[in-house]
């Protein structure tokens, strides 16, 4: 594990380096400029219209880091050829892989953290304190937090086997559909011939679940967060990252280098 | 340590071509070939010939469609291997955001090196290399040839027992190749097995022990590069001044750069020719034997490779 450490904190450093944080800057303007408008126009729900703001900004923000610098992660080491000196050291492919995976998530936590810090100095601006059922926005934090970590995987999975643009295009085409798994559980399956009930309850479970991630509503309105999801969430987003980087790394593994 | 370092056998790559990958090109086709324990492998063909191909093969970079190879006793799929072994890619690329001192250290992180040890290293390296002063800027501004050193610097950083370079002197100015030449019999000095390819034959006659000529995926010959080419007299060479003017019929038959000329006859006729370039008023600065180069021999390898070739192509139609 002390190499996928070496790897993940080379990975960070790189990101550090070409600047990647610099959203932090487009982060802290517009929650700026909210903080200032939403106060004039909006009268008694300040606080959960400045909450539902943040916390899309944090996924937005997120997400586009998480689907391009994820697809970027081998591909880039591919393309740029920076691998080849590397796989001749004694380090397995998928410890890479897991490297790779491990640096862009940390960045994304500390990027996450440092906007997360600023939408909670945003409320306390608006609000002038901040009381415990605040402690949602932590939580819905923490969710997006876990969807970025699965996006990444995604990312890096289809990154191991296609093009850089089909990646993009295949991770976003994922991460939205995946937004609508309830929907697609919620089929009227007695209607449907047997096997596309079939397929329809395979894909609902097979697909990555998103919509368990959006806790933004309960957030926004102070509401607490039931311990059970929490724990639900992060065990969901542990094993299907396993599953999803497994499989990843059985590609990487038998893939030529150009 | 006696016996082969390196041991390939059979070993060959295909690509599938053609728009739905039916079918197939042959990049290295059955390898045979063994490096001793200690001693400097020239591998050299012409671009395309499979010596990347090789190399890539060797070090796990891509994988063998039939054969398999061994490194220092271990086969190359084992990942442990790579302590023992040094790899300097064709047209290395590193990090862009990292200076020279900052990717040596990460690579020697994947070695268990203590942190004192590391920077030891690294700085020790850098010296060698030439980069000493230039360690602290970002890759990003550094030229082919300084990136050249880095990617030889990584590779001996863990003093590797054996060292495989894929084109080492590519990108390097005539100062820069001698010092990479040096690097190479320092190693040999150590007892170290390095393989490299290259097309500079030149390199190759004056570091191998031995060399592998491979052109078109086939290797054609591996020898020492004196046992390699014919090793016969050709003739001789006589290099001569004038002293005025002159119209010794011989002299029709010499090949003039600057004020001087040069005579090829055979080694019957050398002391009549001289005789009569000293009767001609010609000063004789040196006679000397002319033989068979390496690059001779790989030019006759590489014109009969496409020969065959053509001819392939012609029955084909």
């Amino acid at each position: 594990m002390r190499r996928v450490g070496v790897v993940a904190l080379n990975t960070f450093r790189e990101a550090v380096r070409d600047r990647v944080l610099y959203n932090l800057v487009f982060f802290a303007l517009l929650m700026m400029a909210a903080a200032i408008v939403v106060g004039q126009i909006s009268i008694g729900i300040e606080d959960s219209v400045i909450v539902s703001l943040g916390l899309s900004a944090i996924s937005v923000i997120g997400l586009l880091i998480a689907v391009f610098i994820g697809v970027a992660l081998v591909s880039k080491e591919m393309d740029k050829r920076t691998l080849y000196a590397l796989l001749a050291k004694p380090v397995r492919r998928w410890e890479f892989l897991l490297g790779k995976f491990g640096g862009l998530v940390l960045t994304l936590a500390v990027n996450t953290a440092a906007m997360a810090l600023g939408l909670l100095l945003v409320m306390l601006y608006v609000k002038h304190s901040l009381e415990r059922s605040d402690a949602a926005v932590l939580v819905a934090v923490y969710f997006i937090l876990l969807k970025l970590a699965l996006v990444i995987a995604l990312a890096l999975l289809f990154s191991c086997f296609t093009t850089s643009l089909l990646a993009i295009l295949y991770t976003a085409g994922l991460y939205i559909v995946g937004l609508y798994v309830q929907e697609l559980k919620n089929l009227p399956v007695d209607v449907m011939s047997p096997g596309a009930a079939q397929l329809t309850k395979w894909l609902a479970y097979l697909l990555p679940n998103f919509e368990n991630y959006n806790v933004m509503a309960l957030a926004a309105h102070g509401r607490s967060i039931p311990g059970a999801l929490i724990l639900q969430n992060t065990v969901y987003t542990v094993v299907y990252c396993a599953v999803v980087l497994c499989v990843a790394a059985v590609v990487f593994s038998r893939k030529n280098l150009k | 340590m006696p016996g082969a370092a390196i041991e390939i056998e059979n070993l060959t790559k295909e690509y599938p071509s053609g728009f739905l990958h039916l079918k197939k090109k042959t990049s290295l086709e059955g390898l045979h070939m063994q490096v001793e324990t200690g001693e400097v492998f020239g591998f050299i063909g012409p671009n395309g010939a499979g010596k990347s191909t090789t190399i890539k093969l060797l070090m796990g970079l891509i994988f063998p469609t039939a054969g398999s190879a061994r490194i220092l006793g271990k086969p190359i799929s084992d990942v442990e291997m790579h302590r023992d072994i040094g790899y300097l890619p064709e047209q290395p690329y590193f990090y862009d955001y990292l200076t020279a001192a900052e990717v040596l250290d990460y690579f020697a992180r994947f070695h268990d090196f203590t942190a004192a040890d590391r920077k030891e290293r690294v700085e020790r390296l850098l010296k060698k290399v030439g980069l000493e002063t230039a360690k602290k800027i970002q890759l990003r501004k550094y030229s082919k040839g300084m990136l050249q050193r880095v990617g030889l610097a990584q590779a001996i950083l863990h003093d590797p027992q054996a060292v495989i370079l894929d084109e080492p002197m590519s990108g390097l100015d005539p100062l820069g190749r001698r010092e990479v030449r040096d690097i190479i019999l320092e190693l040999k000095r150590d007892g170290k097995t390095v393989l490299f390819s290259t097309h500079i034959l030149a390199d190759a006659e004056m570091l191998c022990d031995r060399v592998g000529v491979i052109v078109g995926g086939k290797l054609r010959g591996v020898g020492a590069p004196e046992h390699l080419v014919d090793m016969k007299t050709q003739g001789m060479e006589i290099l001569f001044e004038l002293t005025g003017a002159s119209s010794a019929p011989l002299l029709s038959k010499a090949t003039r750069t600057g004020e001087r000329y040069r005579l090829q006859v055979s080694e019957e006729e050398l002391y009549s020719a001289i005789d009569q370039l000293r009767a001609a008023g010609a000063r004789i600065l040196s006679v000397s034997q002319v033989k068979a180069t390496l690059e001779e021999f790989f030019m006759d390898l590489v014109e009969a490779d496409r020969a065959q070739a053509s001819a392939v192509e012609v029955s084909g139609k």
